[in-house]
């Protein structure tokens, strides 16, 4: 499949919802990947499938707070500087792209890349959806080493880490990043094409793409949000959704704290029964809880959608008065199992409960 | 006693309020000059109303007239594009995403220059001076006068956006200059939009102005006169000067609003018929629904704060046309309506003429329509109301009927009962419902500032700007008991100690009625 600058917009848009909250704007990224589709010719999607097992694959990503994007957009030649640099380190020139996150601008910024340099995605990703740390991908958690990895701010500026294992990559990466005002370009995890056949998460590009469309297609039906959540319990891993509050935007407190935006949004339900839901961030959201009671953890997904037309809402959008509904979303099996959990569960995010999934919750 | 105005495209209206209570409406047509309108509107009010000049209190204006332009592509100027950014943002350079005949006729002058901040503040590059200075000179010899300056994080700190506007002034002596830091949130792609789409009215906005100004001066009153902004507050005319793009969707906002008032229904669909176009909109607990999406006007992305409207090119001085295939717009006579319109003794078919010949309204002469054949009556009137049932459609997101308000001089179009709502309410004073929302418009009162959480705790410094926006409404003439706090934003400024955050609250209230 061809990635033409028409299918852009839903894919954008069902990026936003797999962002859950977090992972930036893909509107920028939107338009750094038609740009480079309307110059360079659109790239082709290939399946894990047609992925040779020895192709040299490197995901290209924009790492930092994502308000940092919307204010400073994209340079374009740092992801090229990135590339070619991590190329130059390992020896092997890519033969695919990959996208290391499907939520938000990380998962377009593969496309700009791949059609500047001729080269095909991967029709996969590393998270699933939208996670605020290098070390939080299956290539991690199912063995692939995160360095040698390159990091590029607008300057062309560029710092080389070899670290010991992937969160002691991220933690030198972090660090780097907030010296460089928040937000670089990045190139890490080289893999082979076995590797991302072992570790990846399969089809969720093309899963971003069915989210945008269905959620248009409602639009003209009248209830984007049914529409979703039927197209939705027709994939393979994100079957067990539901909307688990409809409400209004009544507190939101937010600071950007060692490189993240990181908050709480309170709601009050619309129904005017006077419950309330709470909603923790670090970017992406993480929990959501009903007067006190965890209705949705991560892994799984929370998502914020405007309660009219589904439009997917980011976290450096939120706005008091706003209103909202909540949507939990299944995690793939790959993202829940112990080892997994342990990466990106919820006591790494400094919950003190277990994860839970999501239609084991009342 | 206040008086609302409202300038379309195609009628100003004038209503003359006391406390809540209408006293005299008027419909008239918009006029090349604006003024004259204006003036003609408000003579007739005062007339009816029989008041005084000396009565008059306050006037409030609404006009879509600085939106119509940019969406026409009318009246706008060359802007000088500068973004102090480089070498971030190079990718994407300044309206990229606009719509090609758009940035020719507004934006031949892109330039992007190094400088910008970084997210704490912090200066990521230095301002390039000698560039900002040199593109000025250049497009000073090339007869531009409007300039809009973005830099990289500018509402943290707003510095390099000043020095830039100096430097241009320097070269440019009387130069309009647009700093984003003024009008936009954060977001370049959008606050820059916002800024050059400010910029390109420059001309516009003086001129306008000016016209309200001579009208009341002409008229003899001498009243304060506000113009109303999108979020349904009121601004002065320094203001609008200035920020004309602060009006945009001013209109669905006042329509929305005094039709909500008219009525006493909170949730309802509203549907303003005006002259040249229907817009739809969605009133949910008794205010405009917004929009939650970045909001594209003529095309162009923006990050205001507006109502959720779809619109439609149907108006009463739609052309209806029969070769064929029977339409309804979406080009109109507009103004030139009590001209060209075949009830009036034009030669031009347009909707009114055509509800006219159904018998669904009484304007002009009736004989003069009275030839038209009956199918086609009945072909066009089935058109009008299929392209409103499908708009509302198209508002509405579940299938639960909701009531209908119809506004607007163009609602004598619709007659029959339209699928998807419960029933029409056509409120008295409808077609006079955005003069009725321009004269309800709330006064606010804002504070942006920094605040201190380490000292004062969050929930304190809350407390504090919310109290000082309350009081600052009140200066401006709100009543006490009616006031909201409609906004409030947190940033956080990282680079500054002792936990600073700037926060900026926005209170709205109701103007104080003067007794008696």
């Amino acid at each position: 499949m061809k990635v033409t600058v028409d299918l852009l917009e839903d894919f954008a848009r069902g990026a936003a919802f797999l962002g859950t909250g977090g992972g930036g704007d893909p509107y920028i990224g939107r338009l750094a990947a038609q740009h480079a589709i309307e110059e360079y010719g659109p790239p082709e999607l290939i399946s894990l499938d047609e992925l040779d097992d020895d192709t040299a694959v490197y995901p290209v990503v924009y790492i930092g707070a994502p308000t940092i994007f919307i204010e400073k957009l994209i340079c374009g030649d740092d992801m090229d500087f990135a590339l070619s640099k991590l190329e130059e380190i390992t020896g092997r020139k890519a033969g695919a792209i990959i996208s290391a996150e499907v939520g938000g601008v990380n998962s377009i910024v593969p496309f700009a890349v791949a059609a500047r340099r001729g080269l095909p995605v991967v029709d996969a990703d590393g998270m699933g959806r939208a996670f605020p740390e290098v070390q939080m991908v299956t290539f991690n958690v199912y063995g692939v080493p995160a360095s040698p990895a390159v990091i590029v701010n607008e300057h062309l500026e560029h710092v080389v880490v070899h670290a010991h294992d992937a969160k002691s990559t991220e933690n030198k990466l972090r660090a780097i990043a907030t010296e460089m005002g928040l937000g670089a370009g990045l190139s890490c995890y080289p893999m082979t094409g076995k590797q991302v056949k072992d570790t990846a998460v399969g089809g969720t590009l093309s899963l971003a793409h069915g989210i945008g469309r269905a959620i248009v297609e409602g639009r003209k039906q009248g209830d984007p949000i049914e529409s979703l959540l039927a197209y939705l319990r027709t994939t393979p891993y994100y079957n067990k959704c539901k909307v688990l509050f409809d409400g209004k935007i009544v507190d939101l407190l937010r600071e950007v704290k060692g490189g993240w935006n990181i908050g709480t949004c309170v709601l009050e339900a619309l129904d005017g029964g006077g419950s309330r839901m709470e909603i923790v961030f670090q970017n992406e959201n993480l929990i959501a809880r009903v007067d006190g009671k965890t209705k949705v953890i991560v892994p799984d997904l929370v998502c914020v959608v405007d309660r009219e037309s589904g439009e997917p809402v980011t976290t450096e959008t939120l706005r008091y008065g706003q209103r909202v509904k909540i949507i939990g979303v299944s995690a793939a099996p790959i993202m829940r199992t112990p080892e997994a959990l342990a990466v990106f569960g919820p006591r790494m995010f400094g919950f003190d409960e277990d994860f839970v999934p999501i239609e084991d919750i009342a | 006693m206040r008086i609302g105005v409202d300038v379309g495209g195609t009628n100003t209206d004038a209503v003359l309020m006391d406390g809540g209570e209408v006293k005299a409406s008027c419909k008239t047509t918009t006029t090349e000059d604006v003024s004259s309108g204006i003036t003609s509107a408000i003579t007739e009010v005062l007339t009816a109303g029989k008041v005084e000049k000396s009565g008059i209190e306050s006037v409030m204006i609404g006009t879509t007239h600085f939106t119509n332009a940019f969406v026409e592509r009318k009246h706008l100027l060359q802007v000088g594009v500068i973004r102090i950014a480089l070498p971030a943002a190079r990718l994407l350079p300044p309206m990229i995403d606009w719509p090609k005949d758009m940035r020719d006729q507004v934006g031949r002058y892109r330039h992007m220059v190094r400088g910008g901040y970084q997210f704490d503040g912090r200066e990521n590059v230095l301002l390039d001076e000698k560039a900002v200075a040199e593109i000025a000179r250049d497009l000073k010899s090339k007869g531009v006068t409007s300039f809009a300056v973005t830099g990289v994080f500018c509402q943290v700190n707003s510095s390099q956006e000043e020095r830039a506007a100096e430097i241009i002034r320097d070269e440019v002596p009387d130069a309009t200059i647009t700093q984003s830091h003024n009008i936009g949130r954060i977001g370049l792609i959008e606050r820059e939009n916002a800024a050059i789409m400010n910029a390109s009215l420059a001309a516009l906005s003086t001129r306008v102005v000016s016209s309200f100004r001579e009208a009341l001066a002409g008229l003899g009153i001498d009243a304060p006169f506000y113009i109303s902004q999108n979020d349904g507050t009121l601004m002065n005319a320094e203001m609008v000067e200035q920020y004309p793009i602060l009006t945009f969707a001013s209109g669905p906002t006042n329509s929305m609003r005094g039709a909500a008032y008219l009525c006493d229904v909170k949730d309802a669909i509203v549907c303003d018929i005006g002259g040249t176009t229907t817009d739809i909109g969605v009133l949910a607990n008794g205010f405009p629904r917004e929009s939650a999406i970045a909001v594209d006007v003529g095309g162009v992305r923006t990050n205001f704060r507006m109502p959720d409207i779809t619109a439609l090119g149907l108006g009463g001085g739609s052309l209806v046309r029969s070769n064929g295939k029977l339409t309804v717009g979406p080009d109109s006579v507009g103004f030139r309506l009590i001209e060209d319109g075949l009830v009036f003794g034009g030669d031009t078919l347009t909707a009114t003429d055509i509800a006219v010949a159904a018998g669904q309204a009484d304007i002009g002469e009736r004989a003069k329509v009275s030839h038209l054949d009956g199918s086609l009556v009945k072909a066009a009137l089935d058109e009008i109301h299929t392209m409103i049932e499908v708009g509302i459609d198209r508002m509405k997101t579940s299938a639960e009927p909701v009531p209908l308000i119809l506004v607007g001089g163009g609602s004598i179009l619709v007659s029959r009962r339209i699928a998807g709502t419960t029933d029409t309410i056509t409120p008295d004073h409808a077609p006079v419902a955005n003069a009725i929302g321009a004269a309800i418009a709330q006064i606010g009162g804002e504070v942006d500032r920094v605040f201190s959480y380490e000292t004062l705790g969050r929930e304190a410094a809350i407390e504090s700007a919310s109290a000082e926006a309350r009081q600052k409404a009140i200066e401006a003439g709100a009543s006490p008991d009616s006031i909201e706090i409609v906004e409030l934003d947190e940033l956080p400024l990282t680079y500054m100690p002792g936990g600073a955050v700037r926060l900026r609250a926005k209170a709205v209230g109701d103007l104080v009625q003067a007794k008696g």
